[in-house]
């Protein structure tokens, strides 16, 4: 990806705050007092931020991440979406070196892991899934203290913690226990906290689980602005929304495997290509073959139908007049490609 | 496989030390708590058992019996602080509240922090250890300074039990399986260390398996500097704690390797 194209990826996915950010040069230096090309990795680097090649797991009998081979740009957000259970942890933490996989190699940020996984740490940001902030440190030790683990002295991070309180909203907070934050302040303080090390490369692992909607939005936006500084992003959520609107490309996995790859608006062009019509009120199978000759493929799944239709208008005529049916006519999305990749129940 | 385990290994000398003052850190905002709390078991133990059985027991090895308790309760009181540090509060961080987990994303390697938390844990045994001893000194109990000999020891002591504990700790699934070792391990090693009573009052095969466990050790070597008694076979005593410190240290780090990075 040219420089220009990713200019434009990073636009587009952009908040009106977030391009006056990106566009002020005074934003690159923003972390560490440093330009964004002292602190990016070396040119030969910077193409592949991580490469996975033919990666496979296994526990016991149980294959988790099964032949996985994808590559993450620097500077892009690459989503791993799949359900519970789709192999998601395990990549991540395989990235970090925290586990060795059967086969295939890992290269991240040129290191090769787990061989030297302690040196690619050095440029990764980990904000984990669960909670694991010293509940009973404030805000400012916290940052502090996980600034040591990296070899930083107390005045090494003092120099970067405030403005990593900045970041994550916290400058009130700062002597404020961990235990009496909420929980989007605290995932907001995880995502500081992993900025410490002025990392190129940041691992969010389900970064919103367990979010009400306000902290959902606060969390997205600050991700984006980690964009605008050119931080590579690898993001793994069971959230279809949040890959669609966050992640320039992504895998779909399904039990450890990359069944589809690729932008999100690519994905759902290719696989879906049409507007969704879902209709829902009255006896699912009855409806089917009253709309079957107008739709490209339909599915129900409960008590819902989804007609993937090229001519919306020819479904609803063929419906009219018929009493407490309910019609919603919206674009695909990537649910609808994950649940055609994975199957819900299908009806052709 | 071995390639995982150096990886494992601590990554160079100073690295723990993060990991030991993110503990003191968490430490000191209950320091008081925590200290009364390790003086108070040991200290009932003292003054219940040495004047209440003292007055029956008369004198012990040329000592009053309270005194001669004294040595065995501060050994005592080191081995309890760094057990139960590494037990319980170790265990927490590894398990539930994933302090590690969050270590292991940095520089930190395994076996950093398991050098920190068992630097940490003997710390705790120290400051235990020292405190009973710096009591019975200031009540005529303990040869003074002969006594200073037995900081050092106190500390190794708690090297000692941290690293065996630490073996506990990777193995147990939860915190019920503590009171195993505790109650299997640590109570019968209280009777058979010559902590309560000498050693020569038991049977033989019993003394043999004294000479084997590390407290009675701790207590050959604590006791004498207390007392200011002649001490025999230094060097045999520290082997051996020396031994019961390192060899756990490497087995509990490939467990917890086993168990923390599948």
């Amino acid at each position: 990806m040219s420089q220009d194209q990713k200019h434009q990826v990073l636009k587009r996915k952009l908040g009106p705050e977030d391009l006056r950010r990106f566009e002020t040069p005074a934003i690159e230096r923003e972390f560490h007092g440093q330009t964004s090309a002292k602190s990016s990795v070396p040119d030969s680097l910077s193409t592949v931020a991580v490469d996975f090649a033919g990666v496979t797991k296994s526990y016991g009998n149980k294959i988790v991440v099964d032949e996985l081979s994808f590559s993450v740009a620097s500077g892009e957000c690459f989503g791993l979406l799949g359900p519970n259970g789709a192999g998601k942890s395990t990549i991540a933490r395989m990235l970090l070196g925290m586990t060795c996989p059967d086969a295939g190699t890992i290269t991240v940020l040129g290191v090769p892991v787990p061989a030297r996984a302690r040196l690619a740490r050095r440029g990764i940001g980990v904000v984990p899934q669960f909670d694991n902030l010293d509940q009973e440190f404030t805000v400012r030790e916290n940052l502090l203290v996980f600034g040591r683990y990296f070899g930083m002295s107390t005045r090494q991070s003092e120099a970067v913690i405030p403005s990593l309180l900045e970041f994550a909203r916290l400058e009130r907070k700062a002597d404020a226990r961990v235990s009496e934050l909420s929980g989007g302040m605290k995932r907001c303080l995880t995502m500081a906290r992993a900025l410490i090390n002025d990392p190129q490369l940041i691992v969010m692992d389900e970064p919103t689980t367990g979010l009400d909607p306000h902290a959902r939005h606060l969390i997205w936006e600050r991700l984006r602005a980690l964009l605008a500084r050119g931080k590579t992003i690898i993001l793994t959520t069971h959230f279809m929304e949040e890959a669609e609107r966050l992640c320039d490309r992504l895998c779909v996995l399904e039990k450890g495997r990359n069944i589809a790859e690729g932008g999100p608006q690519a994905l759902i062009d290719e696989h879906i290509g049409c507007q969704v019509m879902e209709i829902y009120g009255g006896d699912p199978h009855e409806l089917l073959s009253l709309v079957k000759p107008h739709s490209q493929r339909i599915e129900v799944s409960g008590e819902t139908l989804y007609c993937y239709a090229p001519d919306p208008d020819q479904v609803r005529t063929q419906l009219q007049g018929r009493a407490g049916l309910r019609l919603l006519l919206r674009p695909a999305n990537l649910e609808d490609v994950f649940l055609r990749l994975t199957g819900r129940e299908m009806e052709e | 496989m071995i390639e995982g385990f150096a990886a494992a290994l601590p990554a160079n000398a100073w690295n723990w030390v993060a990991v030991w003052r993110r503990n003191y850190l968490a430490w000191k905002k209950v320091a008081l708590v925590s200290l009364l709390g390790n003086l108070a078991d040991p200290m009932i133990y003292l003054f219940g058992l040495g004047t209440g059985l003292g007055i029956m027991v008369g004198r012990v090895d040329g000592a009053s019996y309270i005194a001669f308790l004294a040595a065995g309760m501060v050994a005592v009181s080191a081995m309890t602080a760094s057990t139960l540090e590494t037990l319980y509060a170790a265990f927490a961080r590894m398990h539930s509240q994933r302090t590690w987990e969050a270590m292991l994303y940095t520089h930190i390697t395994l076996g950093d922090i398991v050098l920190g938390e068992l630097a940490w844990a003997a710390t705790k045994a120290f400051m235990a250890g020292t405190a009973i001893t710096i009591v019975t000194a200031t009540l005529g109990y303990a040869a003074w300074p002969s006594v200073l000999y037995a900081l050092p020891i106190i500390a190794l002591t708690g090297c000692v039990f941290a690293s065996l504990a630490m073996i506990v700790t990777a193995l147990s699934p939860s915190y019920d399986y503590f009171v195993f070792y505790q109650t299997l391990v640590l109570t019968p090693m209280l009777f058979l260390s010559g902590a309560v009573f000498p050693l020569n009052q038991l049977p033989g095969a019993f003394q043999q398996i004294a000479r084997c466990m590390p407290l009675s050790h701790a207590i050959d070597l604590i006791r004498p500097v207390m007392l200011d008694h002649p001490i025999s076979g230094i060097a045999l005593h520290v082997g051996v704690l020396g031994l019961y410190a390192l060899l756990p240290f490497f087995l509990s780090m490939a467990l917890l390797r086993r168990r923390l990075m599948r």
